[in-house]
This record gives C-alpha cells, structure tokens and sequence, in this order.
C-alpha cells in the first residue's frame, strides 16, 4: 500500500469497483477462510482458487503483472517458515504454506485495489470495527505515502549533491524516521485545525444493492465450492 | 471586541527552544495585520496557539471565548488557519474530498459540503481539478488547494502563515484579489513586504519570540529595513 498505482487503481471503473465495500470485505473474509482450511495436498484447489482470482481481477479490469507482482510482496516472509518446513521433509505443506500466503495476498490486494481508502475505512466503520483500529489503518495508509515521499525526496537531494550513494544508510533512515514523524504530527495538527473530531465524514454514503448481496453470494459459494470440490 | 485577543504568551518546545517570550495582541474585525519577522523569530509557533494546536502559558481569546480544552471545538470552526506547508493539509485521495473535510466535520450533509467545496475550489481557480489526488498537484496547486478546504469551512477569522510561498505571480496576485474580497478579519505571517502592502493595514514585527514593533506596513518595513534589495 502507499503506492499511488493502488490508489489510481481503486479510482477506475468496473463492476467490481461499484460494489458496496462491505460485500467486498465479506467476499474477502469468504475467500481468506476457505484458502486457510484447505488441505495443503489438494493442489488441484490452489489452481482452483488461482483461477477465480484471476476472473475476478479480469472483471475488474486490473493489470496483472503489477497486481501479481505485489501480491508477492509479502512472500519473503513467508519463506522463512516454508524453508524450515521443506528441510523439516514436509515439502508439500511448505509448498502450500506458500501458496496460501499468496492467493491471501493477491485477494487481499484485489479489495483495496478496487475500493477507494475512504470507502473501505467507512466500510469498516460501518461493521463496528474499533475506531481507534480505523484510524490507525487510516493514519497509516496516509503516513506512507509521507514517508515514501520523504525518502525520495531524500534521495533525490543526496544523489544532487554528487553523491549516489549514503555513506552511512542508518544515520539517513533516523533522519528519515525523524522528518516523517514531524510531517506526520503536521498532519494530524492540520486535522484538527479544520475540525477533526475523530469521526469519518463521507461524501458519498454507501448504498446496499441487490448487486451487492448477488456478489457476496457468489463470492462465498464459488470458495466454499473449490473448498469442497476440489 | 478584538476577535482575537492575546496576552503575555510564552511558550517553549519540549526539545528546548523558547520560542515565545511574552507576546500581546489584537485583531480587529474587518482589520488585516501583517506578521514580519525573521525565521525563527516565533511567528508560526505563534499561529498554532490561535486554535489550541499547541498550549502556552499566558491567555488567548478568540470572539471571546478563551482557548480552552472545552471550547476548542467552537473555536476551530471561527478561525481558519492555513498551514506553511500545504503537504500537511492535504491527506484524502481527492481534492474535493480533502476540501469537504472540513465543511463535513463541522456537522454538513455531504451534498451541501461537495458543493461548498466545489465553490471554495473554483474561488482559487481550482474547479477543473475535483477529481485529482492532492499529492501529485505541483506546490503552487496544492497551496491553492489548501486555502480552498479552509474557504470552504467559512471561518470568522483566517490565518495564513506564508500563503504566496510557491505561488506564481498571477497566482499571488489572484490571492490577494482573493482576499481583498472577503470580509474576515485576516492574519497574514508573511515574507512578501509586496503582498502585505496590498492587503495589510498594520503590521507586527516577531524578534525573538516576541512582538518587537508595530505600525504601518511602511514604518516596519522602514524601521527594520525589510527588503530584500
Ligand atoms: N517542532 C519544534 N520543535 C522544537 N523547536 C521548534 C519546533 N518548531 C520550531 N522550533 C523552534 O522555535 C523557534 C520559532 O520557530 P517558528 O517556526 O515559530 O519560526 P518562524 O518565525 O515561523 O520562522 P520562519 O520564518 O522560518 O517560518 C525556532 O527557533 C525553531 O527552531
Ligand atoms: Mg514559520
């Protein structure tokens, strides 16, 4: 996240795009549970769970190889684990630990790449999700952008002054840590100077459609099926 | 009454610096003060105690109401306050978003805050670019498109700390059309001595935390040679 192509992603159109947040976020959860309980041998499932991402990312009209590039972002964490597993001889549940971190990632991403922040945050707000676990996602969403702007920024200024490379990275990333938190308190001083209270105003309220529900349906029942079936 | 009345603030950062030192003033309804001073003299620190972002001792009065915990709230919708650095202000992925921000926390149905948006972005010559994400506007966009979500809130009482910062030309000069135009009582933190003597009714000159002397715009101006040729 952070990333401005998410960002324009979740401004396009598609029929994924006009779907309530909520639905997404139950479609999401749907998705997420039947990959987790999937029994790591039926391979045949992955591919199966592989190919109604793929629908789903085609009918919301996604670039691929950016989407499944940063679905992998996630993925070095997940080796770690999956390396002990292999070399503990169980090579199929490492295959599958690595797997499920994926497809999770690549369905996680399909929901913030086709809702705009605004709505998923009122979307959340709406399923009673603590405030407070809100805004946080909220602050952080928007902090990232502030720190990944800092950094470039950054390190546009050291390579200007001849330098391409930093002679000491740890002393550059406490200034960085530094800049993004004095930008940051700018920010929510900012905030509260035009009223902030805490509450999520949004300009267009959600609206709950037969569409919605037909969406979440299928959602559910096309995972609880490649669960069963497969 | 003075809409913004302030007495004997002092205040000192919690990294050490004492960056006020017993300030006094007054801003009369209807009145344009210029803030010169040197950088780091406190001007901005200054600003951020008018809304209660930061808390000194001494005491300040906004229409009457001082600046206290309970009345923050009152407060913030009086006075309007533009930030020197407009990165800070914006922060939703739209701009008529980020400019509905405001009107929407004030307690405004969502069409009504959209629209006043859409005005207060027209008003800075902004209306063409509802839909696009502050953060990649170039400065001198994002400086219109900060002024435009505090418009849109319609305070008592504005205060800009360096407004014409990363403005062009026209653009200063829309700006000070801009203002020139709007009743409120205004609070100019400025560098520009052109600027301020194209709004400005009276001046005040930070030193050191402290309000060192006031008149004309010419008599500062004068008095501490503030020019840059
Ligand atoms: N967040 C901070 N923490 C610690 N010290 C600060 C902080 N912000 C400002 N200061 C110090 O307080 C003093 C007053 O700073 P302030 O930002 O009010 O100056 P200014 O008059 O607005 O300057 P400029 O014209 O450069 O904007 C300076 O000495 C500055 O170094
Ligand atoms: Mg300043």
């Amino acid at each position: 996240m952070g990333d401005a192509a998410i960002e324009r992603w979740s401004r396009q159109q598609s029929v994924l795009h006009r779907r309530d947040a909520r639905a997404k976020i139950g479609a999401l959860f749907a998705f997420l549970a039947a990959v987790s309980t999937t029994s790591p041998d039926s391979q045949i499932a992955f591919a199966g769970y592989a190919l109604l991402l793929a629908a789903v990312i085609a009918a919301a009209r996604l670039p691929f190889p950016g989407l499944l590039r940063r679905a992998a972002l996630g993925l070095p964490f997940a080796a770690g684990f999956a390396l002990l597993l292999w070399f503990s001889g169980e090579r199929a549940r490492a295959l599958a630990l690595l797997e499920k971190c994926y497809l999770s990632a690549a369905g996680a991403l399909l929901l913030v790449a086709t809702t705009p922040m605004p709505e998923l945050l009122r979307a959340l707000e709406i399923l009673h999700l603590p405030r407070t676990v809100v805004l946080v996602i909220h602050f952080l969403y928007r902090y990232l952008f502030v720190i990944s702007g800092q950094a470039r920024r950054m390190r546009w200024a050291a390579s200007s002054r001849g330098r391409l490379q930093f002679r000491s990275a740890a002393g550059a990333l406490a200034v960085l840590f530094a800049r993004s938190s004095a930008r940051a308190s700018g920010i929510y001083q900012a905030m509260l100077a035009r009223g902030f209270s805490g509450q999520f105003p949004a300009l267009a309220p959600p609206r709950w459609r037969a569409a919605d529900a037909a969406f979440l349906i299928a959602a559910a029942l096309a995972s609880a099926a490649v669960r069963m079936a497969l | 009454m003075p809409v913004i009345r302030v007495r004997g603030l002092r205040y000192r950062y919690p990294e050490g610096a004492q960056a006020l030192n017993g300030v006094d003033f007054d801003l009369e309804p209807g009145e344009c003060v210029a803030v010169f001073g040197a950088n780091g003299s406190g001007k901005t620190t200054f600003v951020l105690h008018l809304n209660g972002l930061l808390e000194g001792e001494g005491s300040i009065e906004i229409c009457g109401l001082p600046v206290i915990k309970q009345n923050l709230a009152r407060i913030r919708r009086k006075i309007g306050l533009i930030f020197q650095d407009s990165d800070e202000q914006l922060f939703l992925p739209t701009l008529i978003e980020d400019v509905a921000f405001g009107p929407m926390n004030l307690g405004m149905p969502p069409e009504q805050a959209a629209a006043r948006a859409q005005k207060a972005l027209e008003r800075v010559g902004m209306g063409a670019l509802l839909n696009r994400t502050p953060y990649h506007l170039s400065s001198g966009e994002k400086r219109r498109a900060a002024i435009a979500g505090v418009l849109a809130m319609e305070p008592e009482i504005l205060v800009l700390d360096e407004p014409t910062t990363s403005l062009d030309p026209p653009g200063q000069r829309e700006l000070a059309d801009l203002l020139r135009d709007l009743p409120q009582a205004k609070l100019l933190v400025t560098h520009d001595v052109f600027f301020a003597r194209a709004l400005a009714s009276r001046a005040v000159f930070f030193e050191r935390g402290r309000i060192a002397a006031e008149g004309t715009v010419e008599e500062i101006v004068a008095r501490f040679n503030w020019t840059p040729r």
